[in-house]
């Protein structure tokens, strides 16, 4: 059984208890604790189960690698599915439930699975769930759904109750990864005076050495990184970031780093993540090296541990995982743990060499310990369901046949050889190269990733760039940080004192020529349940590429990416091929190195914050008067303004009806303003616009269509001439920063010796739309030295002067047919301007409206609005606005695009006024469907609405839509597609339903 | 994320800070021009694996259309340039050569 020893521990502190519970069972451990030492602490090896045969899984490392002890944690509204409890901090409380299980993690009916496992091989779901289709939708289908994934995600409705933050950050050398190769490099850049942050995954520092009992300059390990640590905090030029993980390495040096501020210490008030994002001038990838699993028959049984992480939990926390224990390993670094539980008072039954010799000098410090090393032996299978009971071994050299000998044992420590962690390297195309004597990749300091001046920009550093002994190790890193500083003087690294090793034996398989019996219970993935012979299969069908075969057979997919089983699976997949390891290579390393959470990603950007809200100069008012809001752009306008009691659909229609007879106040103001001036800039207009602007007096406006050069239409509004050097360009509210950046473009990168410069006026102004039949009157009651009189200002002529005693420009223009002012004063007078016109308007029952108000008049006069009637596609000779498009210009934005065969072809879909035959709404966006198919087998249309309302001016429901040749089908009736498949009859007819002659807007 | 440099306002500050305007000495073609021309001009964009020429305009800073000459593979940034120009200036094609000597050139 795991349990905890009465002393020893470097990172708990006994005197503080603390208490949680696994699936519901009430459990103790120490602060220090991670919630896998805690749980072996408790006995509990068990901890979840695989995801495809529901094999019982146990805890197998001691840090990111780890594939199987992951659980869900915490209750809504903080649970979360997938959390490593091998790198999460034990807290007072922690609530762990296991997962992949059902009924109970004992006794789980998906286990079944595993007696069919010979049928479960590589690819089955796709050789099972092909046939027969039918299947697919009602059998396969939902049983895939319920049985796939990990975990349990929260609950859909449930708002994270954390809150999380981002923070930008700068430094000339990040280091990521504070083992000794980290500490030593950020040393050694920081005396060189640069900028350093040093981070570190867990809350400790120092890495592996501590527990290897690595000597450094005379010291222990564990008092030098403390003494290391103590004086980069002394420097002012250094950041510390301890429980900080270097996330992603982008281009260009922006580095993604996450850290876990709270997660240790639930309820604090701060945030729980925080996202890093550094630019860093150099990165230091000193992140280490991931010791490997041995493939041999039952390795997934629980109770097999990396050896390693049997090290960290017997020094770390003082918890070992059994009282009898084998090692296997093909490599001396093991001999460390044998040594580390032996001094714990562990048994150690047998260190298993897979070599056929042992004679470096922690060999023979176990030797010396009256620990048997059996050379030349491999495990043949390991016993066991629940919990290891036993080992076989059989010579290595061998199929593995017959047992030679039987060893009792509740756990076996397991070392195929340590791989350095290459993922930060590699994010942003770092490459690799194979390293023979280690079998392992490691980065190829000749072709680093490369920043904006060409140089590389990451340097990896220690083990993580293939250093494994601690001297050696030390000596990387101080160079790592001297380079990366571009320090002039050298100085000395530290030095340590560490046993010499003797050179590993690549072992990919035990025994090596193990029967396809004990091949198809070598555990490569436990977390996706990839084995040995998974592989070969898929090689054998063909999945030749590293990237194929793990995608085919899940090997490395899912939460832990495969950190612990890439190596060794494409080390079988290359033996499969009958290729050399690095012909086959590795597959893409991607960001993040372990899964950062959703919340880190928004950090502050949810709620009001989520984006950059605009409010007008009335905003406040329209809040405080029943404003019904709608987003346009980043805008906010009013939809309409509900009374008590009110529907949105009767609020409508009374601002309508009312702006029709009487008075109706609109604010405008989100309407882009910008202004053209220039002794060039009638030619600059005219090219923008595809009618003439040149021509236009000054105190004239002008309807004006702007097109893209494919002469699709994407904006348009009325032009102000100012003066005979300066053009005042109306927009659509959401495109006048489209608008803007595209008339910049054009006059920065086409013509740019064109006199000419542009302004976005937009938020400088506070614009009104006085309409209806008492527009003028309450105009005449503010007090102005304009002349209002049909004469003296008439339809589309604009005047400046004094309205209220404000600065104003008074345009005489209308998008509802109405008399129309709008009247543009300095955004700071537009709350006063608005009170005045309420307070003058009153004897008339002025009524402000909103935007859908603004709509249904428009479209009862048959005016289009932008992204309506048109989407990209429609150009303005659709619309019926070819009246607009001049065809005296030589030349302007769109008009080659125009000439092209399908716009002038007599087949395009024109816009036509759309009256139901019952006199109700059109659905939105209804397509009137034909009989038969188009090329691509899709139903034939002949029409689509492009804008519907209900039209309380005419009592009956209006629609403007594009036909198929619409224009010359008036008065013919079509049908429409409603909802649930009932076709509606509707007339096509004129685009203006109202006030035709266009009267009411000249009186 | 790109890190470049506007030539403008000499800032070098996080491609999130400038918009990015696509393949750069497009050469106009206007009314009356054949349509294979028009084509070219709309449509047909390089996609080369190497040196690329491409529109920047520094939207979050001092409003700017430039021009960079970078790597499509390695992401190098030779230079940024103002957009000012019709084709590449000589130094800047100097300067790729000389860190690409194998390319063919512009056009």
């Amino acid at each position: 059984m795991s349990h905890r020893l009465d002393r020893g521990g470097r990172l708990i502190d006994r005197t503080k208890r603390l208490d949680f519970t696994f699936n519901g069972k009430r459990m103790q451990g120490y602060a220090g604790d991670t919630l896998a030492a805690a749980l072996l602490a408790s006995d509990q090896m068990l901890v979840g189960r695989s995801f495809k045969y529901h094999r019982p899984r146990g805890i197998v490392a001691s840090g990111a690698e780890e594939p199987n002890a992951l659980v869900g944690l915490g209750e809504e509204p903080r649970f979360e599915p997938n959390q490593r409890t091998t790198t999460t901090e034990l807290f007072a409380g922690a609530k762990m439930v296991s997962q992949n299980h059902w009924p109970s993690l004992e006794h789980d009916i998906g286990a079944v699975n595993n007696a069919f496992a010979r049928f479960l091989t590589a690819g089955f779901y796709y050789k099972m769930f092909i046939h027969p289709r039918p299947f697919w939708k009602h059998v396969y289908e939902p049983f895939i759904r319920r049985t796939a994934g990990l975990g349990r995600a929260p609950e859909a409705e449930t708002v994270d109750a954390d809150r999380y933050e981002q923070i930008h950050a700068f430094a000339d050398v990040l280091v990521i990864g504070g083992g000794i190769a980290g500490i030593a490099a950020a040393r050694a850049a920081a005396e060189a005076g640069r900028r350093v942050i040093l981070c570190e995954q867990a809350a400790h520092w120092g890495g592996r050495a501590p527990v290897d009992g690595v000597v450094i300059e005379g010291q222990a390990a564990a008092d030098w990184v403390e003494a290391q640590i103590e004086a980069l905090r002394g420097m002012a030029n250094v950041t510390l970031l301890p429980r900080t993980m270097g996330a992603g390495v982008h281009d260009h040096g922006y580095v993604l780093a996450y850290q876990r501020v709270a997660d240790h210490e639930p309820g604090a008030d701060k945030p729980r993540h925080r996202l890093w994002r550094i630019r860093a001038g150099r990165t230091i990838t000193a992140t280490g090296a991931i010791e490997r699993p041995l493939s041999f028959a039952g390795n997934d049984i629980p109770g097999v541990m990396l050896a390693s992480a049997m090290r960290d939990y017997a020094v770390n926390w003082a918890v070992v995982p059994g009282k009898r224990v084998v090692v296997v390993t093909n490599n001396d670094d093991a001999y460390r743990t044998a040594i580390a539980l032996h001094e714990a008072g562990v048994a150690v039954r047998a260190v298993i060499d897979a070599r056929p010799a042992a004679r470096g000098a922690l060999p023979e410090a176990v030797r010396a310990r009256g620990i048997r090393v059996a050379t030349g032996t491999a495990i043949r299978r390991v016993e066991g369901g629940k919990r290891v009971t036993a080992v076989e071994l059989c010579a290595q050299e061998s199929d593995g046949a017959e047992a030679s000998e039987r060893i009792e044992c509740d756990a076996v420590a397991m070392s195929g050889g340590w791989s350095p962690v290459v993922h930060l390297w590699s994010h942003c195309g770092g490459r690799l190269l194979w390293d023979e004597a280690q079998a392992s990749f490691r980065p190829d300091p000749d072709r680093p990733p490369l920043g904006h001046d060409g140089a590389g920009f990451v340097i990896a550093a220690g083990s993580a760039n293939g250093a494994m002994l601690a001297d050696t190790v030390l000596a990387d890193g101080h160079e790592a940080g001297q380079k990366a500083a571009g320090a002039k003087k050298k100085s000395r690294a530290p030095k340590a004192e560490a046993e010499e090793e003797e050179p590993l034996a690549p072992v990919w398989m035990m025994p090596a020529r193990a029967g396809y019996k004990l091949r198809m219970k070598m555990w490569l993935d436990p977390q996706n349940d990839v084995k040995v012979s998974d592989i070969q299969l898929a090689a054998r069908e063909g999945y030749e590429s590293v990237e194929h075969a793990k995608r085919y057979t899940t090997l490395g997919m899912a939460t832990d990416q495969g950190k612990m089983s890439n190596i060794n699976g494409l080390a079988i997949l290359a033996d499969a091929l009958g290729r050399p390891i690095p012909q086959v290579g590795t597959t893409t390393f991607r960001p993040p190195w372990t899964p950062i959470s959703m919340g880190a990603i928004a950090g502050e950007a949810r709620g009001p914050l989520f984006q950059p809200l605009r409010r007008t100069p009335l905003h406040d008012w329209h809040e405080a008067n029943g404003a019904d809001w709608e987003p346009v752009g980043q805008w906010r306008r009013p939809y309409c303004y509900r009374r008590a009691g009110e529907s949105r659909h009767d609020a409508v229609m009374r601002e309508v009806k009312q702006t029709r007879e009487s008075l109706g106040l609109l604010d405008a103001s989100t309407l882009g303003k910008i202004v053209v001036r220039g002794p060039d800039a009638g030619r600059f207009m005219d090219m923008l616009y595809t009618n003439m602007m040149s021509t236009l007096k000054p105190g004239k406006c002008r309807y004006g269509l702007m097109c893209n050069e494919n002469g699709f239409l994407f904006d348009d509004g009325v032009v102000a001439r100012l003066s005979d050097d300066a053009f005042l360009c109306h927009t659509t509210s959401g495109g006048a920063d489209r608008v803007h950046a595209w008339m910049e473009d054009w006059l920065q990168c086409e013509w740019w010796d064109w006199k000419v410069h542009v302004v976005n006026l937009t938020e400088q102004f506070a614009q009104i739309a006085v309409v209806g039949p008492n527009a003028r009157k309450v105009l005449e009651r503010l007090g102005t030295d304009i002349d209002l009189s049909r004469e003296a200002l008439p339809f589309m002529d604009w005047r400046e002067g004094r309205l209220a005693g404000m600065p104003a420009r008074v345009f005489r223009i209308s998008f509802s047919g109405e008399l129309s002012y709008e009247i543009a004063v300095p955004a700071g007078h537009g709350l006063a301007l608005w009170d005045r016109l309420i307070e003058a308007g009153a004897e008339f029952g002025a009524m402000p409206y909103g935007t859908e108000a603004l709509h249904i008049m428009r479209a009862e006069k048959g005016f289009i609005m932008i992204g309506d009637e048109t989407d990209g596609t429609v150009i303005p000779q659709d619309l019926g606005l070819d009246w607009a498009v001049s065809k005296k210009k030589a030349d302007f934005l769109g008009k080659r695009g125009m000439e092209r065969e399908a716009m002038v072809a007599p087949e395009r879909w024109s816009l036509v006024g759309l009256e139901t035959v019952d006199g109700s709404v059109l659905p939105h966006a209804a397509l009137a469907p034909l009989e038969g198919e188009n090329a691509n087998g899709q139903r034939k249309t002949q029409g689509r609405v492009t804008s519907t309302y209900h039209s309380p001016t005419l009592g009956r429901g209006i629609a403007l839509g594009l036909v198929h040749r619409g224009r010359e089908r008036m008065g013919e009736v079509i049908e429409f597609r409603g909802d649930g498949g009932r076709m509606i009859a509707a007339k096509i007819v004129e685009t203006c339903f109202h006030d035709k002659a266009g009267e009411k807007q000249h009186v | 994320m790109l890190l470049l440099t506007c030539p403008h306002c000499g800032t070098a500050a996080e491609e999130t800070e400038f918009a990015n305007g696509g393949e750069a000495h497009l050469k106009r073609f206007g009314p009356g021009s054949p349509d294979a021309d028009f084509e070219a001009y709309m449509f047909n964009r390089k996609n080369p694996r190497g040196v690329h020429f491409e529109r920047w305009r520094h939207a979050y800073g001092c409003g700017k259309w430039f021009i960079a000459a970078r790597c499509t593979v390695t992401l190098e940034v030779f230079a940024t340039y103002p957009a000012q120009v019709t084709e590449p200036p000589e130094d800047v094609v100097k300067a790729i050569r000389a860190k690409r000597p194998d390319w063919e050139g512009w056009a």
